[in-house]
């Protein structure tokens, strides 16, 4: 194809799209709209599996067995989510395997928040409420995306987040509503994941790199900052619901505004987690390459199985 | 060894409805596909009843076609009952 012939598919294309649109697997795209997606969609696919360990390692220790039914059944939605995104990434033709490669290699990213560690059950309610909260408020204008198998995935995945903020959320209030203990306890891990969770939200504009392209393919609406006051706007009123205090002395309602101005976000930290610098890097990754390498023999009998009942089928048809 | 094979699924949301295709997944036969398709895609009654297809199994048009294939019914009004004109008395048909 000649240059001039691809800068028309590319006009058709951004007009397409203009036009709401959707774009099917089949369909031409840019080599780079096919990039960018394999590599937001499998960074969002990464981020649900990776997900799953900071709570898996709550699940036999939940305070009773309502809260226990409801912490598996959100784990298990995470792994719900995390294949639907593979499954959509992979109609851009790449491979489960390569997909898995690059996260045990460290090439492709996933959420830092998942590099902090879980160290009281208190957490669980902090990243219902507060990492599922701002994930809400990320992925709901991900249900109107171009790509339509992201589209239609993301429409599954917004459809069950909403209770896993809630159970958070009724962690939290039943802890601060407890014992003074129970309530300090509520307090800590609001202190140690409200910032954390602020920077789920990305970069700043003028640090972003990606928002112009991004919302011209409609992989984000609106921009990190603007999301980003909507995820505070939401949550300060929560907390005093609760009766918590939100870590941040900067914290005021503009009443010009009709908004909260907060205080300036931590980046050094942020830039050192996405660096791998965080205090769950390592373990992460480690244990997500150990259960894949551990469980080897398990895919390699149930393939081995499988073709031998072929065989079977085979023989008995001759 | 050879990696797990791709899947197609299909749900049937309730009887009197057909079966939609709802994404895929990886398994090594039918009988495991059926079994993942169920915890991946009916974790809340979703379905009645799930197809699960081989992938690679599946022939689909190429888009590139799609004016050959398609366009000429967008000229045949005939087809659709706007098309007729009929008297204004006549209330129901």
């Amino acid at each position: 194809m000649s240059e001039q012939e691809i800068k028309n598919l590319e006009a058709i294309f951004d007009l397409r799209i203009a036009n709401d649109e959707k774009i099917e697997p089949k369909d031409w795209m840019p080599e780079k709209y096919r990039q960018t997606h394999i590599r937001q969609i499998s960074q969002h696919a990464h981020s649900e599996i990776v997900g799953m360990l900071p709570e898996g390692n709550w699940i036999t220790r939940a305070p009773s067995l309502r809260r226990k039914v409801a912490l598996l059944a959100k784990v298990q939605d995470e792994a719900g989510h995390g294949l639907y995104l593979y499954s959509a990434c992979e109609t851009l033709g790449v491979s489960r395997e390569d997909l898995y490669e690059q996260l045990h290699s460290g090439a492709a990213k996933y959420s830092s928040i998942f590099n902090y560690p879980t160290i009281t059950w208190a957490d669980m309610g902090a990243i219902g409420w507060l990492v599922d909260g701002a994930a809400i408020i990320n992925q709901v204008p991900l249900t109107a995306t171009s790509y339509g198998p992201y589209a239609r995935a993301m429409v599954r995945v917004c459809k069950e987040e909403s209770f896993h903020q809630r159970q958070g959320f009724e962690i939290m209030m039943t802890l601060a509503n407890g014992t003074p203990e129970q309530k300090e306890m509520a307090q800590d891990a609001l202190n140690r994941w409200w910032w954390p969770s602020l920077m789920m939200l990305g970069p700043t504009d003028a640090a972003s790199v990606h928002t112009e392209q991004s919302m011209k393919w409609k992989l984000k609406r609106k921009t990190n900052d603007e999301l980003r006051q909507q995820f505070v706007d939401q949550t300060v009123p929560q907390a005093e619901l609760i009766g918590l205090t939100i870590p941040d002395p900067n914290l005021k309602w503009n009443e010009e505004t009709k908004r909260y101005d907060f205080g300036e976000l931590d980046w050094e930290e942020f830039w050192q987690v996405v660096k791998g610098h965080g205090p769950c890097n390592k373990k992460r990754i480690s244990d997500r390459v150990n259960a894949w390498e551990n469980g080897k023999w398990v895919r390699d009998a149930a393939m081995a199985y499988a073709e031998k009942q072929e065989a079977k089928k085979l023989e008995q048809a001759i | 060894m050879k990696n797990w094979p791709l899947w197609e699924v299909f749900i049937r949301s309730k009887n009197g409805l057909e079966h939609r295709h709802c994404g895929s997944l990886h398994a090594s036969d039918a009988t495991m596909a059926l079994e993942n398709a169920r915890d991946v895609y009916t974790r809340r009654n979703e379905g009645v009843s799930i197809w699960v297809v081989p992938s690679a199994q599946i022939t689909a048009s190429d888009p590139d076609d799609s004016s050959e294939l398609f366009e000429p019914a967008k000229d045949k009004a005939y087809r659709h009952p706007t098309f007729y004109e009929l008297p204004e008395e006549l209330k129901h048909m």
